[in-house]
């Protein structure tokens, strides 16, 4: 029988609401990154590239501990933004989403920046002697030409975020209705008896969306080509 | 007028070219590798002179002796590239249209109707590049340069990637536009190309102006 429980609708909704809310907050601080990155040649750019890549090759444990150590209630970070803001990270379905959206940082930026690269100079060199300063060139040609190449980026960093697992589970627990995702339900229903049948449910759903992401990004990267040879 | 005197290291090439134009058409002639390319790439402003000057008119560009670098955005120079370099992303239309509004000009419907009929484009207008010819591209890249209304308008071989036929296709187009009035800097290496265009001949070898003049400086 295929039928999903409150509980289970309760962690895919949340698990949705925590990959849109980190990919669309990041989105734009990947496309500048990602802009920096193709573009210039700086003091410290190797590190600023391996910082961005870290959460890829840290055990994802460490990087929710180190979110934990900077942004809980007596973090560094954190105390500041409870204090002077009011925004609170340490055991909300929004810490969820920091941890979520750093760790599918790297896979975000990478499309982008590669699409980026790929664009040919001389066109926006062609824009700025028709008169468009440099924002605008970016604007009117840089980012539509790497549009598919965001969109791409979106969607694998996206389904990265719907599965993160181990830095949100250390960051923010594992509290139903609040933190409590897609795979840190899993994880708790493996671990009950007879949640076996539960569990694969959430099983298939997450299969289901992650393949879903996989093709839509294949699907805009193709499309990216085409754009770029103007057909 | 057009007054350019200008030195650029680039590698091993070193570039040193003054001249003064007053022609309509200024023809920029040299073989491959004189520097014509380079020389007009500092007309635009999208190369920087090492050291010099260059003056349109009662403006200033470029005053090295001052710092002056006018970016290429708000020199109000077209420029028609070899290789056309139409936005791959948007259609003939708004191609054509992008440097009115870049400018924010207002739309000026019975220029567009003009441009467009003396370059023969009118048909093309919902195309994209990538589905047109390589004369026709060459003729939207023109009419794009027009419509931002620059008041001078500098070519860079823009029949050098065409065969033959195309060339005779594309050149009659450049005589009706010369007899439109607007100063051009015309870059060729093909000496039959410029007798019939320019009004003024710059010679560039390797890095130097070798002879100026009328168009008789090419026999």
């Amino acid at each position: 029988m295929f039928e999903i429980s409150p509980a289970e609708w309760t962690a895919i909704l949340l698990s949705l609401r925590v990959a849109i809310v980190a990919t669309l907050v990041a989105t734009p601080f990947g496309i500048a990154l990602a802009w920096l990155l193709a573009r210039y040649e700086f003091w410290g750019k190797s590190v600023i590239d391996a910082v961005v890549h870290l959460p890829l090759v840290l055990p994802p444990v460490v990087t929710g501990y180190l979110l934990l150590l900077t942004f809980g209630r007596r973090g560094l970070v954190g105390a500041w933004l409870a204090d002077n803001l009011g925004i609170v990270f340490a055991f909300r379905w929004t810490g969820a989403a920091l941890a979520c959206g750093i760790m599918s940082f790297p896979l975000l930026v990478r499309p982008i920046r590669l699409s980026i690269e790929a664009i040919d100079r001389r066109l926006e060199q062609a824009a700025s002697t028709l008169g468009a300063p440099p924002w605008k060139v970016f604007g009117s040609v840089t980012l539509p030409l790497a549009l598919p190449g965001v969109l791409a980026g979106m969607v694998l960093g996206f389904a990265k975020a719907i599965g993160e697992f181990g830095a949100t589970i250390t960051f923010v627990s594992n509290i139903p209705g609040e933190t409590q995702t897609i795979s840190s339900a899993i994880y708790s229903l493996i671990q009950t008896p007879d949640g076996d049948a539960a569990a694969g449910r959430l099983v298939v759903v997450s299969t289901v969306i992650a393949m879903g992401a996989l093709i839509a990004s294949e699907w805009f990267a193709r499309r990216a080509t085409k754009r770029l040879h103007g057909n | 007028m057009l007054r350019v005197d200008v030195t650029k290291q680039l590698g091993e090439f070193s570039l040193e070219a003054s001249f003064e134009s007053q022609g309509r058409v200024t023809g920029l002639f040299g073989a491959s590798g004189a520097g014509k390319t380079s020389l007009i790439n500092m007309i635009a402003g999208l190369l920087r002179p090492d050291r010099g000057v260059i003056a349109l008119d009662d403006e200033t560009l470029d005053d090295t002796s001052k710092g002056v670098h006018l970016p290429p955005h708000r020199r109000r120079i077209g420029y028609v590239f070899q290789d056309a370099r139409l936005f791959p992303h948007l259609n003939v239309r708004q191609n054509l249209d992008y440097g009115r509004r870049m400018n924010k000009l207002a739309e000026d419907a019975a220029q567009f109707a003009r441009i467009t009929d003396l370059l023969d484009i009118g048909s093309l207008l919902d195309r994209r590049p990538g589905k047109l010819s390589g004369g026709e591209r060459q003729r939207v890249a023109l009419g794009r340069a027009l419509l931002s209304k620059p008041r001078l308008l500098l070519l860079d071989e823009p029949l050098g990637s065409l065969d033959e036929g195309r060339k005779e296709e594309i050149l009659p187009y450049l005589v009706r536009l010369r007899d439109e009035g607007i100063p051009m800097v015309y870059v060729s290496h093909d000496a039959a190309e410029l007798r019939q265009l320019a009004t003024q001949i710059v010679m560039l070898k390797r890095g130097r102006v070798t002879a100026l003049g009328g168009v008789k400086v090419l026999t």
